[in-house]
């Protein structure tokens, strides 16, 4: 079976085919452009992951809240109970860029790290 | 007055790698101007990731990426004037600039580089009846509420235009308990980079409607919902496919638009289609010793070609300057310079001119007009095929670039170079 997919690892987008044998294996990606490409292309055939990014309340700082990212792409499906741990959370001023202020969060690995400093 | 041997309007992420390329080529005095409160540009409001992929070779949100080059800045001796408005360039590129500090600035600039970015279309250039209820604002304002200041616009949302920024929004809201309801483009397909209507839309299940318009708005005081209606290949809405959507908020993501006041004033000639400067290979605009990049220039969907390209414009301005101002402009001189084209399905080119004693192969952008699969791009000089490349699908919403070698613009018969589009054999 082959599957048509545009990679989302990065914001070129390349167009690439996935063939995938009977027990659903990738056997071979074609059509990206770097490594990333057949990487994602084989976790999306199997677990797809993505980056999350939101923003964290800030107690006492120069802005009421401070933007975040995932350490590392998690499960599709682990979205919105990973939004709802952030939402449920208020950090203190100063925060600095690179700064982990959640540690893997809902079990998935992954830690929550500040991306500007506030 | 003060004096400097370049000044950079603007600090985002195409005026900070200007300026560092420049300091980099050996210029001494640079400043860079910028009207808001810290460097950065849009960047700052963009927490997404997807930065600097292939710059860094790290997936960066904006805020990190532009923390990269301010990081670089601090190191060198370059000035920064923040909370600072360049107001006008006047001849013998001297720059006008106000700030609560210093009142009025008059700086004398060996040369100049144009790195002010774009601001989104608002409502008034649409033509949309209705209400002037609240709940109606661009996608771009809507990013800064929620993304800077920490607060929701709104709970059920309907998203006109398929732009990146309104893709980005789409997930970003839903992200924080919002509804958005749909997602409406005008054309048949959407401007925005596949990779955000998978992300953003198809992950989430949020519908994307082509062919489909807001044609009223409703509501006193506070939006309460739009008319939508699918349109024909004239863009008209077909009478009997209204349909009545409520919400309270309206994003608009309908288009970008360089903001090039202060190139038309100071008569620097803009390209109708890109409505950025035209300029050579350098980025040198008809002005001679005024450069122009990033998305003042044309409007960019990956920051890491803002950058590439503004590192062209610091090495040429830095050019300029040490050669005392002996290079020449964009504009066409003694008939020698290459022009290069767009045709057949290629809407325009960047840059539009090239030095036939250029010293460096040159990166041609350009964008198409629709969408196509299985074309070939393919660019010529007179008879001779410089390239030619099978591209699987050619999307508007995406920059595509070929590069013209520097053996071929040497030997060039023609002083002209087209870039165009041709439609595979078997696709
Ligand atoms: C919502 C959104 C999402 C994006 N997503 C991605 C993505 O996922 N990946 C990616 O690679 N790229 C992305 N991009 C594209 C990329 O971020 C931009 O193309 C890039 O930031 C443009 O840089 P710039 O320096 O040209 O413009 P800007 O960042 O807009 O900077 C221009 C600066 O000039 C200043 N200025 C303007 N006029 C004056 C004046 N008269 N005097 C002084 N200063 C002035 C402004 O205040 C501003 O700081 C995105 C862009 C947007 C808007
Ligand atoms: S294959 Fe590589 S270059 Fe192509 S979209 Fe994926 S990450 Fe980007």
């Amino acid at each position: 079976m082959v599957k048509e997919l545009v990679c989302v690892a990065c914001p070129i987008g390349c167009m690439m085919s996935v063939e995938m044998n009977r027990k659903k294996e990738v056997v071979s990606v074609t059509g990206n452009t770097c490594k990333r490409g057949e990487q994602y292309a084989k976790d999306e055939c199997t677990n797809p992951v993505r980056m999350l990014t939101t923003t964290i309340k800030v107690n006492g700082g120069s802005l009421p809240v401070v933007p975040v990212k995932t350490s590392v792409p998690i499960p599709k499906g682990k979205m919105f109970e990973c939004m709802a741990e952030i939402n449920n959370q208020v950090v203190d001023a100063p925060i600095k860029t690179g700064e982990v202020l959640i540690c893997n969060i809902c079990d998935t690995g992954a830690d929550i790290v500040a991306t500007n400093e506030v | 007055m003060m004096k400097y041997d370049l000044v950079v309007v603007g600090g985002g992420p195409a005026g900070m790698a200007a300026a560092l390329k420049a300091k980099e080529c050996g210029v001494k005095k640079i400043i860079i101007l910028e009207r808001s409160e810290t460097l950065g540009g849009i960047l700052e409001q963009c927490i997404h990731t997807g930065f600097g992929l292939h710059y860094f070779g790290q997936e960066l949100s904006g805020p990190e990426y532009a923390y990269r080059f301010i990081k670089e800045l601090e190191k060198t001796d370059i000035d920064v004037k923040v909370d600072t408005m360049v107001t006008e360039i006047q001849p013998g590129n001297v720059v006008i600039a106000t700030n609560n500090v210093d009142g009025m600035l008059r700086i004398n600039a060996t040369a100049i580089i144009l790195a002010m970015g774009c601001r989104e279309r608002p409502r008034g250039a649409l033509d949309m009846p209705g209400s002037r209820a609240s709940g109606i604002m661009t996608a771009g304002t809507a990013q800064k509420y929620v993304n800077i200041n920490g607060y929701m616009p709104g709970k059920k949302i309907v998203i006109l235009g398929s732009g990146d920024i309104g893709l980005i929004m789409a997930r970003r809201m839903t992200l924080e308990g919002a509804k958005v309801e749909m997602v409406c483009e005008l054309m048949p397909y959407s401007g925005g980079l596949t990779r955000n209507i998978v992300q953003c839309l198809d992950d989430l299940g949020i519908p994307l409607k082509l062919s489909c318009t807001v044609i009223k708005t409703h509501g006193i005081g506070r939006l309460e919902g739009v008319t939508v209606a699918n349109v024909d290949e004239n863009r008209r809405p077909i009478p009997g496919t209204e349909q009545f959507v409520e919400c309270d908020t309206l994003l608009l993501s309908v288009g970008l638009i360089p903001e090039n006041e202060l190139t038309r004033m100071a008569g620097i000639i803009i390209d109708p289609v890109t409505n950025g400067a035209i300029v050579d290979e350098y980025r040198q605009t008809s002005r001679s010793g005024v450069f122009a990049c990033g998305n003042v220039l044309q409007v960019h969907d990956l920051v890491d070609y803002v950058t590439e390209e503004s590192q062209i414009a610091g090495e040429g301005a830095a050019k300029y300057i040490l050669s005392k101002g002996k290079s020449k402009g964009g504009k066409s001189r003694n008939g020698k310079d290459i022009h290069v084209k767009a045709k057949d399905g290629v809407r325009y080119v960047v840059p539009q001119n090239i030095n036939r004693s250029t010293d460096r192969d040159v990166k041609v952008y350009f964008r198409v007009s629709d969408i196509y699969k299985d074309t070939y791009v393919v660019v010529t000089s007179g008879d001779k095929e410089l390239y030619r490349k099978k591209k699987r699908k050619l999307a508007p919403g995406e920059m595509e670039n070929v590069t013209v070698k520097l053996e071929d613009i040497a030997c060039l018969e023609s002083n002209e170079i087209t870039v165009k589009l041709e439609v595979g054999k078997n696709g």
